[in-house]
Order: C-alpha cells, then sequence, then structure tokens
C-alpha cells in the first residue's frame, strides 16, 4: 500500500516535470489523456472486473458533466464541490441503474444501456435549464496568480486533471485489489458459484455500477472542465463506443492498461487528421476517419485479441516456461 | 461389412474417450453396444455420425472414408443417429418432427410416402400427428426420434439409448420394434444401451466397451452365455 | 374520441415499422443467440442504396426492392464472413462475455464510418411514395395520412409473407428447426450453417424496407436509425426475444404507448417513456409478454 502510493507520488512529480517541458498542444492532449484513463477506469471496473456490458458510460459522463456545471453556476460554489457533486450524483444515478439492471445480462443489459446512450442527450435537448443543443458554461476559472504569469489555462486543466485522475486511479486500484474486486471476478466468471458461497451477487453488481459510474461522472466533469462547456454533443453514442473500445484495446480488466487505451483514444483523431490532410483534406474524411479507424480497431482486438495485447504476452511467456 | 472402424481415437480436450477402438459390423446386422458409463459409447456414435472429429484412425462406410465429414453431409449417405435424450424438436409438431428427416431429400411425395410408413409402424404417432412434440409421453417420443430417423431412408441407423427413462413396457415394444424394423429395411444398427440385457436379446452381434477400449465382441449370444459380462453387465 | 383514435392510429403506424426492426433482431437472436446490434447499420446502408436508386429513378418501389436485395446481401455477409469468424476465434477469460456484443457495435460503427464516407452526413430525403397529408373527412383533419396507411399494410403484408414461409414451407420448418435445436436438425440433415445464413439474409432485409418506411417521413443520416435500432430492441425485449410474434405485439404497443405519451404528454418524454416501458417489463416479467417461463439466458 505504501509502495504504492510512493509510485503515484512519484508519478505526479514526473507528470509536473513533463508538463513544464512540451507545448500547449501537448498539455492539453495529456489533459485530455488523463480524463480518458478515468473513464476507461469505469469500464474497467464495470465489464472487466464485475463482468457487465454497458455502453451507457457516456451517458454517465453526461451526468457527471451536467452535475458539475449547474453546481458551480447556480450554487455558485467552489469548483472542487462541482467535481464533488459529479461524483455524487452520478453515483446516484449507477445506483439506480445498476438496481434497475442487476438481473439483466449480456444482451439486455447492452441493449438497455444502449438505449440510455442514445437518449440521455436527447433528454438535454428537451429541458431548459439543462442548456438545450448549445449547452452551458463550465469555467473553472483562471490559474491561481502565484503560479506566475507564463502558467497557462491548459496548464492548468492538466494539473487539475491529473490530480484527480492520479486520485481517482489509486483509489480505483485499492478497491480492485480488495474483496470486493476479488468478489466482482468471482461473480463474473462463476456468479453460481459465488452464490452459493454467500455472496449477495445482486448488491454486489449494483455496487459496481454505483463506483464505476461515479468514475464516469468524474471523467464527464473533467471534460467539461478540457472544453469549458457541457453540451448534447459531446456525449454521444460515439462516446460510449470509444471508451468501450479503448477499454477493449487496453486490457478490459487490466487497470493500468487504461493510460494505454487512453493514449490511443488522445491519439486517433490527430492520426486521422493527419491521414485526412494527407488524402486529400475532405471534410466526410475529417468526419469519419476517426470513426472507421476505431471500429476497425475494436473489431480486430475483439476478435484476436479481447483481453488485451496483455494477454498474448502472458501465454508466449508461459509458453516458454 | 458395409462399417468398418480401425484404431479409432476419440479424444475430449486432454482426455481420451476412445482408445483403439476396431470394429466391423456386417450390413444388415444388428449390433449392440453395452459397458458401464462413461466407456465412451456415446461418443462413438457421435464420432460416426460426425458430430466429433477422432483424433486418429479411420472409418469406412460403403467402401469410403467417412472420418471427419459434417453430420448433414452423412445423413445424405445413408447414416443416421438418433442422440440420447431429446431427440424431438418439442417446440415443432409430430408431423414437422418427422418431415424435417426428409427434407433434404427434397421429394414431397416421398416424404408423404414416408411418413405413412412411419405412422403404420407407430400408429400412436398418427394418432398425435398435427399435436407438438411436447405434449408427446416419453415413449411416444422416442418413437418419434426412431421415426424421423427412418424418414431418411437411412442404412446405418445409431441409436443412443432408447430405452432410457422408460417403463419396462415401452421398453419392451420399442427393442421388439428395432428388431423388426433392422430386419424388414436391411438396416445396419448400432445400438448403444445401458439396458445391456434387453439389447444384447435382439441383436446379432455384442460389442463391450470399458473406459474406451473393446473388451469383448462376439455373437449376442455368447455375450449372454458369458459368464463374465453377465455378472458385470447383466446382473446374474 | 377523435384524438384518441388518431393516437391510436399512427400508434399503430410507428409501430409496425419499430416491428420489422425487433423482428429482424429476434430473427437473428434465435439463429445465432447475438444480438445484432449492426442490424442497423445493415439496414441503413439499404436504405442509403434504396435512396440512391429510388432519387434516380423517382420510383420508391424500385429503390425499396433494392434495399431489401442490399439488406439480404448484408445481413448474409456479415454473418458468412464475420460472424463466422467471430465464433471460431472461440472467446475465454473475461472479455467472454463481452466480445459478440461488441463485436456486432463495431461493426454497426464500421458500417456507419463508410456511409459517412462515400454520402457525407448530410440530411438526405426519400421522396414519398404516398402522401404525408393528414386525411381530410369533410371538415376535420387529422393527422394520419396516406403514407401512415401505406406502412401499415406494407408491414402487415411482409408479415403474412414472412408467417407463410416460416410455418408452411421446407425453408421455414428447416429455420426454425436450426434455431430450436441445431444439433438435432444437423441430424436430420439440415444444412444448419446455411440456413442460418438465409436466416441472417431475411432479417436484413426485412431490415432494410423498415430503413426505407422510416426515412420516407424523415431524414437519412449516419446516425438517422439509431432511434429506430433502440426502439426495435426494446419492443423485442417486451415482446420476449424468443418469440416471433411476441416481438410484433411488443413493438405495436410500444408505438401506441409512445404516441400516446407524445400526444398527450409532450415530446421531451417520449424518450424517456420508452426507456421507461422498458425498465418497467425488465422489472415486471423479464421473459417479456409472450414468454412461458423460460429462463432469460444471454
Amino acid at each position: 500500500m505504501r509502495k504504492k502510493l510512493a509510485l503515484f507520488i512519484l508519478l505526479g512529480w514526473v507528470l509536473l516535470l513533463i508538463g513544464d517541458r512540451v507545448d500547449e498542444l501537448r498539455v492539453y492532449q495529456g489533459a485530455q489523456i488523463a480524463m480518458y484513463t478515468i473513464a476507461l477506469a469505469s469500464i474497467v471496473l464495470l465489464t472487466g472486473y464485475s463482468g457487465q456490458v454497458s455502453l451507457g458510460n457516456g451517458a454517465m459522463m453526461a451526468v457527471g458533466g451536467y452535475s458539475a456545471a449547474l453546481t458551480l453556476n447556480n450554487l455558485g460554489s467552489p469548483v472542487w464541490f462541482a467535481f464533488v457533486m459529479a461524483v455524487v450524483v452520478s453515483a446516484l444515478f449507477g445506483a439506480f441503474l445498476g438496481a434497475a439492471a442487476a438481473r439483466l445480462s449480456g444482451p439486455y443489459l447492452a441493449g438497455t444501456t444502449l438505449a440510455l446512450a442514445v437518449g440521455l442527450p436527447e433528454i438535454a435537448n428537451q429541458f431548459a435549464f439543462l442548456g438545450g443543443v448549445p449547452g452551458i458554461l463550465f469555467d473553472v476559472g483562471f490559474p491561481p496568480a502565484r503560479f506566475g504569469e507564463e502558467f497557462t489555462q491548459y496548464k492548468w486543466f492538466f494539473w487539475i486533471a491529473s490530480f484527480i485522475a492520479l486520485l481517482a486511479l489509486f483509489i480505483t486500484s485499492n478497491v480492485l485489489q480488495s474483496r470486493y474486486g476479488r468478489t466482482w471476478r468471482a461473480i463474473r466468471s462463476h456468479s453460481l458459484a459465488a452464490e452459493l458461497s454467500g455472496v449477495n451477487s445482486g448488491r454486489m453488481k449494483i455496487l459496481a455500477f454505483t463506483i464505476s459510474s461515479a468514475l464516469a461522472g468524474l471523467a464527464g466533469a473533467v471534460m467539461a472542465m478540457t472544453i469549458s462547456l457541457v453540451a448534447p454533443g459531446a456525449y454521444t453514442l460515439s462516446l460510449s463506443f470509444a471508451l468501450v473500445t479503448g477499454a477493449v484495446l487496453a486490457g478490459v480488466s487490466s487497470l493500468p492498461g487504461v493510460v494505454f487505451g487512453a493514449l490511443i483514444l488522445v491519439a486517433i483523431p490527430e492520426v486521422a487528421d493527419v491521414l485526412a490532410t494527407r488524402w486529400g483534406g475532405d471534410e466526410n474524411l475529417n468526419n469519419y476517419l476517426p470513426g472507421l479507424i476505431v471500429s476497425v480497431l475494436l473489431i480486430l482486438s475483439v476478435i484476436f485479441t479481447p483481453n488485451g495485447p496483455g494477454e498474448k504476452l502472458k501465454s508466449r511467456h508461459h509458453k516458454k516456461a | 461389412m458395409s462399417l468398418n472402424v480401425s484404431n479409432l481415437t476419440v479424444h475430449h480436450g486432454a482426455i481420451c474417450a476412445i482408445n483403439q477402438v476396431s470394429i466391423a459390423v456386417p450390413t444388415g446386422k444388428l449390433a449392440a453396444i453395452i459397458g458401464a458409463n462413461g466407456a465412451g459409447k456415446t461418443t462413438l456414435l457421435r464420432t460416426l455420425s460426425g458430430l466429433k472429429h477422432p483424433t486418429n484412425g479411420s472409418i469406412m462406410w460403403k467402401g469410403e472414408k467417412i472420418a471427419g465429414i459434417k453430420p448433414e453431409a452423412l445423413v445424405r449417405r445413408g447414416i443416421s443417429h438418433v442422440s440420447e435424450g431429446k431427440s424431438v424438436i418439442p417446440e415443432l409438431t409430430v408431423r414437422e418432427n418427422l418431415e424435417l428427416g426428409a427434407i433434404w431429400r427434397r421429394n414431397a411425395k416421398e416424404s408423404k410416402e414416408s411418413i405413412d410408413q412411419v405412422v403404420s409402424i407407430f400408429p400412436r404417432l398418427g394418432e398425435r400427428i398435427q399435436q407438438r412434440a411436447d405434449t408427446l409421453s416419453g415413449g411416444e417420443r422416442q418413437m418419434l426420434s426412431i421415426g424421423r430417423a427412418i424418414m431418411a431412408k437411412p442404412q446405418l441407423l445409431l441409436l443412443d439409448e432408447p430405452s432410457l427413462g422408460l417403463a419396462p413396457l415401452v421398453v419392451e415394444q420399442i427393442f421388439q420394434t428395432i428388431r423388426d424394423l433392422t430386419t424388414a429395411m436391411n438396416l445396419t444398427v448400432l445400438l448403444v444401451e445401458q439396458n445391456a440385457m434387453g439389447a444384447l436379446k435382439i441383436a446379432d452381434l455384442g460389442i463391450v466397451l470399458n473406459l474406451g477400449k473393446v473388451v469383448a465382441i462376439n455373437h449376442a449370444q455368447a455375450l449372454i452365455d458369458d459368464p463374465a459380462v453377465r455378472a458385470a453387465y447383466l446382473g446374474y | 374520441m377523435q384524438k384518441l383514435l388518431e393516437t391510436f392510429l399512427i400508434g399503430l403506424s410507428t409501430g409496425s415499422i419499430y416491428a420489422l426492426m425487433s423482428l429482424a433482431l429476434v430473427l437473428v437472436w434465435r439463429s445465432t443467440r447475438v444480438v445484432n446490434f449492426a442490424q442497423a447499420g445493415q439496414a441503413m446502408l439499404s436504405t442509403y442504396i434504396g435512396f440512391e436508386i429510388s432519387t434516380r429513378t423517382e420510383i420508391f418501389w424500385l429503390g425499396l426492392l433494392f434495399a431489401i436485395a442490399a439488406g439480404a446481401l448484408l445481413g448474409a455477409g456479415v454473418d458468412y464472413f464475420f460472424m463466422r469468424v467471430l465464433f471460431k476465434h472461440a472467446v475465454s477469460g473475461p472479455a467472454a462475455v463481452v466480445a459478440p456484443v461488441i463485436a456486432t457495435l463495431g461493426l454497426l460503427g464500421l458500417i456507419r464510418s463508410i456511409v459517412g464516407l462515400i454520402w457525407g452526413g448530410e440530411f438526405k430525403t426519400i421522396k414519398s411514395p404516398a402522401s404525408t397529408d393528414g386525411f381530410t373527412f369533410g371538415e376535420t383533419t387529422i393527422p394520419f395520412s396516406a403514407l401512415n396507411l401505406l406502412i401499415i399494410v406494407t408491414v402487415f403484408v411482409i408479415l403474412i409473407i414472412l408467417a407463410i414461409i416460416f410455418q408452411r414451407t421446407n425453408l421455414g420448418l428447416s429455420l426454425r428447426a436450426s434455431a430450436y435445436a441445431p444439433e438435432i436438425a444437423q441430424l436430420a440433415g439440415i444444412r444448419t450453417a446455411r440456413t442460418r445464413t438465409i436466416g441472417w439474409a431475411i432479417a436484413g432485409g426485412v431490415g432494410g424496407v423498415a430503413g426505407m418506411l422510416v426515412t420516407a417521413s424523415n431524414f437519412l443520416s449516419p446516425y438517422s436509425l439509431d432511434l429506430l435500432l433502440v426502439f426495435g430492441f426494446i419492443a423485442a425485449v417486451i415482446g420476449g426475444l424468443e418469440s416471433m410474434v411476441g416481438s410484433v405485439v411488443g413493438a405495436l404497443i410500444l408505438g401506441i404507448a409512445l404516441t400516446f405519451i407524445l400526444n398527450y404528454v409532450g415530446t421531451s418524454l417520449v424518450f424517456i417513456g420508452g426507456f421507461a416501458v422498458l425498465i418497467v417489463v425488465l422489472l415486471v416479467k423479464p421473459d417479456g409478454i409472450m414468454a412461458r417461463g423460460r429462463a432469460r439466458r444471454a
């Protein structure tokens, strides 16, 4: 435990140093990567550990984002409180969803959460206090003056996002390694045996949904910070989709893998951009190429390395031994 | 010898279910395959009908190698397998279950004639021809399974424990019908059974399997008279 | 009273389109034990092809025909090239639960991206084969139009055709047998793999019709069929994924219920309404309203 704490502190220090040495764009992308790691962690917990396939994490991110924005704007609260509210509200939503979905599995669960993912943005469109299509502003404010003039807005985002990500990952890692994590894995692979050993799988599943949604909501608030906005267009089905892809690519039950997955998710639009400009800069290409790459990656990885590249490496290692 | 099995070896993952088994069954004869649970009897039938691929060895039917060929193709070569337990489709009617067996022949007239033939062998099926198969009793379902197998006009009939779960009187009927069919249609039959005595009594040939190996192979009557077989499988 | 009737009729029209989608989903589920989320993508691509044909020839029905053909080809293709590969790489480990679902989702995204790359994202329209004006009876005009009527009739005809195929032909018997008990069907000489592909082709063709019909009074875009997929899925779940009749009944109920919410409560709650219906059904009768008490297994 103490070793892990030290590791995380070290990581934080390294990120600090990196943040000082790279340019604006990279710092901004760093914030995005941090955001995705939190979001992917939510999927690792829910799908990788407790075995529940949910396509609704994008919708949960929206819940978090909107909660944070509403808290910040309407209650005039400090920024950190807005993030806390994001976690709390999404956790509540997650608990409710988990309770409703506890008896579902496989395609039923996937389809229900798909319905959520498609429909939640619609709800935001309809209600005025949610800002409709243009959305609501989410402004965390300028970096504190004592950091000096050189300290840019994006760097501030990066610091906040990384701190939150490190904190969230630390806590999640502990949860996953605790008996909760073990129980989830037991439910995932042998639910009948687990039940017979006295595990209340229904409650554990709801717990998984709750924590996973809390993480997703947190990621949603961080996303809102980086784009200074919450709007339905930011939380589309494609987002839920990208999250699932990132998780599968990284190893759906591997927490360390989320960093890798996050890197890929941020890299894809950039790669797609480069390719699109090289191939003629058609607007269509720009819009749909990232999706194409994501989909192809997803299909290939699901067919060939469904448990993440880590699995293949592990099995080769075993063969040698 | 229309059916010739040579050094057949079949694995379930790492476990060897059938270990270098060689059997030859003459045309038109009924071979009873008996043995304890787990002896490999069902696996043998499943391999013969194409549901399972052997690891080694060969199966010759009517002079051709058939190991590894898909079940649908083997049906067209005259092999019909009535698998253990639920071999009828409960949601379909009796008629539909029967028709299923003859679809591949693509001949509506022949199919109708075959149904009439099956009904004459199993009148009870005729009475229930429009009913869903899940309304049938155990014995009737067994008749339906055999009936469906006959619809394919098979030359080799593989029967897996037809007597399972049936009342003794019904069992006698079924066994007698199997014997009559074998003779009337010149079928080659492999009859896997836990009911060793009943099977041997109607059989020409007897094969004893234990732990995947052939322990004894002889005329059925010889096996009935064999004291070792009597002690192990016939209960006296 | 009049509003009640209007709502009911429009609900019937909407519900019949959902019925096609849910039928396609159930068909594939029964034969392959997979919920094919890519169905929306197949339907979408088929509809774009139908759009091209119907725009060039100005004949809606020709476009519909091509959409059906494209849908059937796509369905067969997805089963043959994609599903078989997927199942060959048998999956174990933590991803086993997830893999087939994610694979069909990946396929949906792939088809959507390809469609977007070829046709772009702007909304397209298909000229409706029938008037979209409400019928007028003397002084009053009801929102139920000739198109609505056409939709109901078309779906009805398709359902009858499918029922005949399934109940009265050898192909239908093979399809049912392969779905209920694939091993028994194999032992009876049915080419189950080929039969399954035909089932997927039928599902694909049906999806193509759904796409064309829903677009005739709406816009077409790479995202326009998502809602159809969701409602089709909800309808299938209401009816119980195992029953084709159930999925049709479920879809009609859903269509009518949603239209009621739309007319009597307001548009903002339509989606929540649908979602609520889904949750309620799953909580109260997880096997669907038509199920005979079979376990809801994934």
